[in-house]
């Protein structure tokens, strides 16, 4: 399996989502047997994904929105697309 | 005391009993429930509602075969309007390719298909029923095609041992994203037939071993959740996550239980669905309650700085192998029952296996 490339197009794949629990009061990741706490940062990367945009794209749409370094920004979003990937909670 | 317990992440639908196939290893009760005392549609309905507000995330329509129900459909869908995320436990048989189209369309989110064996012959003299293997290989087809994610579950006994790592190899083939793959666990029906499902010591520890290499060769393809026997372990599993912590069970005929085997211990209070919200079960029953968190227990395990790491294993082990529910379960090492775990581990499969006893309904004579 690669590391998810610049132009590679993010997405969830049916099955995996991106939920707003009431009772607990926090934004998690639903899939097959998994349940993922989602933090604010893995919310903004995880909304973005939706496999038009790319890696690049939504890189780029975060450092400006966050006026954030863009290296950071891109070596985080990779880790974090690259963990959910090997976990198939994101297809590329 | 409510503001203490963690509200409930997912719940066991166990939507009936009926099933076409006979698996020698189900985990079901001896006593299956018949067609008459299932719940009808519109508690399972008022029951997932209940779930959902409760918190639960999961939900797994499960049985028995519940695509036997014919509402399985409305319930799938009502699962999708409370935001409950539906994952459909099936063996494949009974699910046409009508059945498959609308449970999709009417939202279903995981299939999680049980497949017997690798080799069809064997496939179908486990799940005793002719032709399943195919039936089975054409549900993922549909599955993998409509883009759900499919997940094989894969129970490993005497009969397929062997072909462990090729059971991960067709998963693979067959496009699933997750394989669960469980030694068979001796509760139920697999209890009955223990000594026709146990496969030696030798036999299982080269099918763990095929089974991790597989893990890595195939990282991002398919997740492997893999089920080894814990008889040779030195620490017991955290059974359920803990007692009451993160899952409930609702029976065919209503029964809350903290887990499907919660039900040969004594002497232990479950509500009903029929009298109780679920959040009044998860919070308030005595059967919850009973052994939630760590004042119930004995030493060892109380002073034990592991006691809430794996909350001193599986109840329904520790009642079945040393008789008292609240004993440390006798896995552990620390155990004064050890031996009896020991003892069972040890123990050699017979070299012929006896005949199945197939799972089916009783019927009146
Ligand atoms: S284990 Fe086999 S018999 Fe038991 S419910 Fe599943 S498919 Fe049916
Ligand atoms: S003594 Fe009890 S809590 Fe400690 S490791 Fe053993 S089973 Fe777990």
């Amino acid at each position: 399996m690669n590391a998810p490339g610049a132009d590679s197009t993010p997405h969830l794949p049916r099955g995996v989502r991106l939920k707003h629990d009431k009772v607990r009061g926090e934004w998690l990741l639903l899939a097959p047997e998994r349940v993922v706490k989602a933090n604010a940062i893995a919310v903004a990367v995880l909304e973005r994904c939706d496999g038009v945009r790319t890696l690049r794209e939504i890189v780029d749409d975060l450092a400006r929105t966050y006026s954030a370094d863009r290296g950071v920004i891109e070596s985080d979003v990779t880790m974090l697309i690259n963990d959910l990937a090997m976990k198939r909670m994101v297809d590329l | 005391m409510r503001d203490k317990i963690a509200a409930p992440a997912g719940m066991l639908a166990e939507l009936t009993h009926r099933c076409p196939l006979g698996c020698p290893y189900c985990s079901n009760p001896i006593e299956l429930e018949k067609a008459a005392g299932e719940l009808d549609t519109a508690t399972w309905k008022r029951v997932l509602s209940e779930a959902a507000a409760a918190g639960v995330l999961h939900v797994h329509l499960s049985g028995g075969e519940p695509c036997v129900r014919r509402d399985i459909v409305e319930l799938t869908a009502h699962c999708a309007e409370a935001g409950l995320y539906s994952n459909l436990i099936t063996s494949g048989v009974g699910l046409t390719r009508d059945l498959f189209e609308a449970l999709v369309a009417a939202g279903l989110d995981h299939i999680q298909l049980s497949i017997q064996d690798a080799e069809a012959t064997s496939a179908d003299r486990i799940a005793g029923y002719e032709g399943a293997f195919a039936r089975k290989r054409e549900v993922a087809a549909w599955t993998t095609a409509a883009g759900l994610p499919l997940t094989v579950n894969a129970v490993m006994h005497r009969a397929n041992v062997s072909r462990a790592g090729r059971m991960v190899e067709l998963a693979v083939l067959l496009g699933a994203r997750r394989i669960e793959v469980a030694h068979t666990q001796y509760y139920g029906w697999a209890m009955v037939n223990r000594a026709a499902l146990m496969p030696s010591r030798e036999e299982t520890e080269t099918a763990v071993a095929e089974v991790e290499a597989l893990r890595k060769k195939h990282e991002g393809r398919i997740v492997i959740d893999h089920v080894v026997p814990d008889y040779h372990a030195r620490f017991p599993k955290a059974c359920m996550n803990g007692w009451g912590r993160r899952t409930l069970n609702v029976t065919p005929s209503g029964r809350i239980l903290p887990c499907h085997a919660a039900a040969m211990i004594p002497g232990l209070e479950f509500w009903s669905v029929m009298e109780h919200s679920l959040a009044e079960a998860w919070y308030d029953s005595p059967a919850f309650n009973i052994f939630r968190g760590t004042e119930w227990m004995k030493e060892p395990c109380r002073s034990c700085d592991r006691r809430e790491i794996d909350f001193g294993g599986c109840r329904c082990q520790a009642l079945a192998l040393t008789g008292d529910a609240r004993n440390a379960d006798p896995i552990c090492h620390l155990s004064p029952d050890h031996a009896i775990a020991q003892e069972i581990a040890a123990q050699q499969a017979p070299d012929v296996a006896p005949d199945y006893v197939y799972r089916r309904m009783k019927t009146k004579a």
